[in-house]
């Protein structure tokens, strides 16, 4: 009875020396957890969302470059591309004239060639019928005078018949190398 | 009769229990005529338990700290992480939240593990049960709130934001500001503390009536009674688990609504 009449409000009072050891326990474990745990928590967190941030920002980045990287590789490319083609075209055109030029070096150096033919022949010739006349004219004389004596030798009048003669074999000739 | 009477009002018989089933004598006789009275007994040692296990462990458990957390690591985080986003960054916002998550998540740890031993064997008790704890920790939270509207309003700012509901007509003041001084200002921390000290209070007496009543049936001389008695034990079980989700909620409550006055006090005025 005495107790609870006693206690009916004492319950509601609170013993000193128990508010004096929960304040000193939880100021201690405040100090603990407080100082050395959460701040260190907060300072994971941060370092985690910032290895998760600057991972993705790598990548970002490393995107960019590849792509950066790749579009300079294609743009090099184009560009290789269009020297080649420029250098070709340029080597077929080179080509070109120079075969042009060859082929009208050689055919002037027939030409030159087949004209010198030509003058070599037609001098030839002249030389030969230069030579083959006086041969046959003497060889005439020489027979005629062998027919006939010695005296016409040296005779005016003979040369011309020879010649006369000759002339009439040279057309005779070219008669027969006309109707051949 | 008169004789089991005598008995049973000096407390040797437990049943059926009463308040002094929450008077815990002092482990050293000599000191209770002394001021440390008090100091050393079952509900003291729960105290300092409770802050032991909790430094012990959260010392223990964020020794090396890494990026991607051990499994005690990740415990440790998640109980802090717990009350940091729930209640201290959902109410105050980020940058206040994680200003004052550190000491709310305290707060929520210290009363979940001092509540926590009402259903701990051989002890089953909660040092909460003494109203000196909760007080404790009211006033606590209530100096915190006041500082911080203090500081962040000043003096007649913040009691003037506190007392003065806006928008209400001029000549209704003269009722609403003693209402509203005595509601802010002093029964915040006296709720916060009755709340919780009631919650244990009254589950340990509960526990104690379907435990103490079941050991008192088995004693009784019918064998009816003495049958009946595990029902009392089953019961008594029951209400443990029962209680474990009190101590949750309880330590919850608690720390929600310190975050809530903290809250209140750093908003900017209506």
């Amino acid at each position: 009875m005495i107790h609870a009449a006693e206690g009916g409000t004492a319950i509601l009072f609170p013993i000193w020396q128990e508010i004096l050891v929960g304040a000193i326990a939880f100021g201690l474990l405040c100090f603990v957890l407080m100082k050395f745990v959460f701040p260190m928590m907060e300072k994971t967190f941060e370092a985690r969302v910032d290895a998760i941030e600057g991972g993705i920002e790598r990548a970002e980045r490393a995107q960019e470059e590849a792509n950066r990287t790749l579009e300079e590789y294609r743009r090099k490319l184009a560009t290789a591309q269009e020297e080649a083609a420029a250098i070709r075209d340029e080597a077929r055109k080179d080509a070109v004239a120079a075969k042009e030029e060859i082929l009208v070096s050689a055919r002037e150096e027939a030409n030159r060639v087949i004209a010198a033919g030509h003058a070599q022949i037609e001098a030839s010739r002249q030389q030969l019928v230069r030579e083959l006349r006086s041969e046959v004219g003497n060889l005439a004389v020489d027979l005629a005078g062998k027919i006939i004596g010695q005296r016409l030798a040296g005779d005016a009048d003979t040369t011309a018949t020879v010649d006369q003669f000759l002339s009439q074999i040279a057309d005779d000739t070219a008669e027969t190398s006309g109707a051949r | 009769m008169t004789d089991s009477a005598t008995v049973l009002a000096e407390g040797d018989s437990h049943f059926p229990p009463g308040l002094h089933n929450f008077d815990f004598r002092d482990w050293f006789t000599g000191l209770s005529d002394t001021a440390l009275a008090h100091m050393f007994t079952t509900i003291t040692f729960a105290v300092w338990a409770s802050v032991a296990v909790l430094i012990v462990f959260f010392l223990w458990a964020y020794r090396k700290p890494q990026i991607v957390p051990t499994k005690k690591q990740w415990i440790a985080e998640s109980a802090y992480g717990f009350i940091r986003n729930t209640v201290a960054i959902d109410q105050m916002g980020k940058k206040e939240g994680v200003r004052f998550a550190p000491y709310l998540a305290t707060l929520f740890l210290f009363i979940l593990v001092m509540n926590f031993w009402a259903i701990v064997p051989g002890i089953q008790i909660s040092p909460n049960s003494h109203i000196a704890f909760p007080l404790m920790l009211g006033v606590l939270s209530w100096a915190i709130y006041m500082f911080v509207g203090f500081k962040k309003h000043g003096f007649i700012g913040f009691l003037k934001m506190t007392c003065v509901p806006p928008g209400a007509p001029w000549f209704i003041y003269p009722l609403l500001i003693p209402i509203e001084f005595l509601q802010n200002i002093i029964l915040r921390p006296v709720t916060l503390a009755l709340r919780l000290f009631a919650n244990m209070f009254a589950g340990h007496l509960i526990l104690l009536v379907f435990i103490l009543g079941g050991f008192e049936m088995l004693n009784a001389s019918n064998i009816f009674v003495q049958g009946l008695s595990v029902f009392s034990f089953a019961m008594g079980i029951a209400m443990t688990f029962f209680e474990l989700i009190v101590i949750l909620l309880q330590a919850y409550v608690f720390t929600l609504l310190t975050g809530m006055y903290i809250q209140g006090s750093l908003a900017d005025e209506h």
